[in-house]
């Protein structure tokens, strides 16, 4: 094996675009979540949780079961129950689905730490990646490009879900419950029960999202594990303005983003570190900033939206 | 007034009894045995002058952050910022004590700058949500909830950068407060004055809301803007003012936290103090009286944790876990409000014994 190369300044490309594929799963599968969820018109600020217990129960499983894949498959399932959990709970009158959102936030991640303890020190067998980075000598080309497949499914997905949500029966009934419930109640939908699955579907993405978190990058699980990755999601769909399409090129910027810091880091570059995190946050706020007029919201918000109305 | 008090606090602990079977039942499958549990739980918050002590310095900065939430609310704001205007609140007084304390002033003026500086900065950042609401159209929730975030950068970034103590090298801090303009303790007791703050707000707040006419203003437009413009209401004032205000009180819990507890800002400043304020408003209705007994409520939880962890030995997070649920049930009974009523404990009598299998 080669003694690695130092690259130096040529290492920060690199690290951006490595960090980009890498940082940006978990944003990709929230965000392709919550975009469904608020589509409908709920939000669900509660998959901050959502992400902790899904990489919480998916080294569980991956660790009890040998399996990473159905450690992904029991993180979608949990991110699902709790999904429902939100969506039962803002079906009822006069349940605030913010305040719902930041409760579920709490309890998922108490219930994670809570039941995750036993997990802290072993090591379960995480999911496995693609060496696309095998034609070139360098390894740090290598690490950047072993990509995960659940990136792949991520980048599927996508283009999938605008189509679904523009051209299918199914996503005219999400986008109307979402515009109008008056409208939806007209047509004969249950608009409590369309939102109840959209956020149940919106809870599993999460989940997977988290999964990824546990069991590749960074490939562990520890109470730690989580940087806000789950709010940030929610901040990027509104960045998207609700496109499936514009959420693949944010989660691939915010990582970017996020891979920065450490990356100008270990070049020597120590200021703005904390900036940087932030960058999803800023961005997101300048957006809405400049696109924002006092009568008119953003363009592509579903008209049920608590947060845009 | 007694009867629509009772009526209105049934669901509420309906949802408490429901959350303690839950919670009871998860402690239960965990092997741990409820009973025992409560009792401990009972004894580390409200069991002992020890525990109250306890429970109400926890409750102090509860009582400030959920002023954060509740003031806007009566304009019809959803401002979920105020854990970013704790965390800055308590750097700008902890760069205005460092200041004021090195130019010499008497510990009490250098106090008075901290608070009015907490007050400023804590303000200024949610009546700048305000204002983007009211000028921009940009949504109050989420504009709050990135700049909370974005606070949290801010002042790690400033932590860790030009407000730096040199001598704290693993963890960035900045230089300490000097212990003479420390915040006392309440005499007698080991609380400190933060919790006088806390209330006194409170009341203040809630006199401002339900017995003056800026109050009943802020209130009709949170009830009808429009109907508010119509009336000739200043519709943007009141905006940025409760704003300000709220922001304020989250400020000021960040003074209290750097003074009276921390004596310098340091990434611990980001307590969750903010996101419990979020809660404990919902729970109070919004009303900022009601948040007094429920932040003894929830101080008091958070004050039991250690002794429930300690005799046994259950992770730290189970007292995360029971929060969690004691939450989604309150929230859940707010569908019940006006649904049930007391049973009609004052005519007995006249009610048809056929119909009480209705």
């Amino acid at each position: 094996m080669a003694p690695p190369i130092a690259l130096g300044w040529w290492g920060v490309p690199l690290a951006i675009f490595a960090g980009a594929i890498r940082v940006s799963t978990p944003f990709l599968f929230v965000s392709l979540g919550e975009v469904v969820t608020e589509k409908a018109g709920r939000i669900n600020l509660g998959l901050e949780g959502t992400l902790v217990m899904g990489a919480m129960s998916g080294y569980a499983t991956s660790y009890l079961t040998g399996s990473p894949w159905l450690g992904v498959l029991a993180a979608g399932l949990v991110g699902a129950m709790l999904g429902l959990l939100h969506g039962g709970l803002c079906g009822l009158p006069r349940v605030n689905d913010i305040a719902v959102g930041i409760a579920l936030m709490l309890f998922g991640t108490g219930l994670a730490f809570y039941l995750g303890k036993p997990f802290v020190a072993p090591k379960a067998p995480n999911l496995p990646s693609l060496p696309l980075g095998a034609w070139s000598d360098l390894p740090q080309v290598h690490a950047a490009l072993s990509v995960n497949a659940l990136f792949f499914i991520g980048i599927l997905a996508a283009p999938l879900l605008r189509w679904m949500l523009a051209n299918t029966g199914l996503g005219l009934m999400i986008r109307m419950v979402g515009d109008s419930a008056d409208a939806a109640r007209a047509m004969g939908y249950h608009v409590n029960r369309v939102r109840l699955w959209a956020t149940a579907y919106g809870g599993f993405m999460a989940g997977v999202g988290g999964s990824f978190l546990s069991l590749y990058y960074p490939g562990s699980w520890n109470e730690g594990l989580s940087s806000g990755q789950g709010i940030t999601a929610v901040a990027l769909v509104i960045f998207a303005r609700w496109d499936p399409m514009t959420c693949l090129w944010a989660s691939l910027l915010f990582g970017g983003a996020g891979a920065l810091g450490p990356a100008l880091q270990s070049v020597g570059v120590t200021q703005g570190y904390y900036l940087f995190n932030a960058a999803p946050y800023i961005l997101t706020l300048l957006i809405m900033i400049i696109s924002c007029a006092p009568d008119r919201t953003l363009v592509g918000a579903p008209g049920e939206l608590s947060i845009t109305r | 007034m007694a009867g629509r008090l009772a009526a209105a606090a049934l669901a509420p602990l309906l949802a408490v009894l429901a959350s303690m079977v839950l919670f009871g039942a998860f402690l239960f499958a965990a092997g741990v045995d409820p009973l025992q549990a409560y009792g401990l739980i009972w004894l580390g918050a409200w069991g002992s002058w020890f525990s109250w002590q306890n429970t109400l310095v926890r409750a102090a900065p509860i009582l400030l952050t959920g002023l954060c939430m509740a003031l806007p609310a009566q304009i019809g704001l959803v401002v979920i910022g105020a854990e970013g205007a704790f965390v800055l609140g308590g750097l700008g007084a902890t760069a205005a004590g460092l200041w004021l304390a090195g130019l010499g002033l008497p510990p009490l003026l250098v106090q008075i700058g901290m608070g009015l500086a907490g007050i400023a900065v804590g303000g200024a950042l949610i009546a700048g949500c305000g204002a983007l609401r009211q000028y921009r159209g940009v949504n109050e929730t989420i504009s709050s909830l990135l700049i909370a975030y974005i606070a949290i950068a801010v002042m790690n970034q400033l932590v860790g950068g030009v407000m730096r103590d040199p001598a704290s090298l693993n963890r960035p801090s900045t230089r300490s407060l000097p212990d003479a303009v420390m915040l006392g303790n309440i005499p007698g007791t080991s609380v400190h004055v933060g919790l006088i703050f806390g209330v006194v707000a409170c009341i203040g707040a809630w006199w401002l809301v339900y017995h003056t006419r800026y109050g009943f203003a802020a209130r009709v437009v949170g009830g009808n803007a429009r109907a508010g413009r119509v009336a000739g209401l200043p519709v943007g004032r009141l905006i940025l003012s409760f704003c300000f205000l709220a922001g304020g009180a989250a400020g000021l819990a960040g003074m209290v936290e750097v003074a009276a507890v921390q004596g310098a800002a340091s990434a611990d400043l980001a307590t969750g103090a903010g996101y419990t304020g979020i809660l404990a408003a919902f729970l109070a209705r919004q009303n900022p009286l009601a948040l007094i007994p429920v932040c003894l409520l929830l101080g008091g939880l958070d004050a039991a944790g250690g002794l429930l962890q300690q005799r046994l030995d259950v992770p730290d997070a189970t007292m995360m876990v029971l929060r969690g649920v004691l939450f989604l049930t309150l929230l859940a009974s707010e569908s019940l409000q006006g649904r049930i009523s007391l049973p009609r404990l004052v005519r007995p009598r006249l009610a048809p014994v056929a119909a009480a299998g209705e």
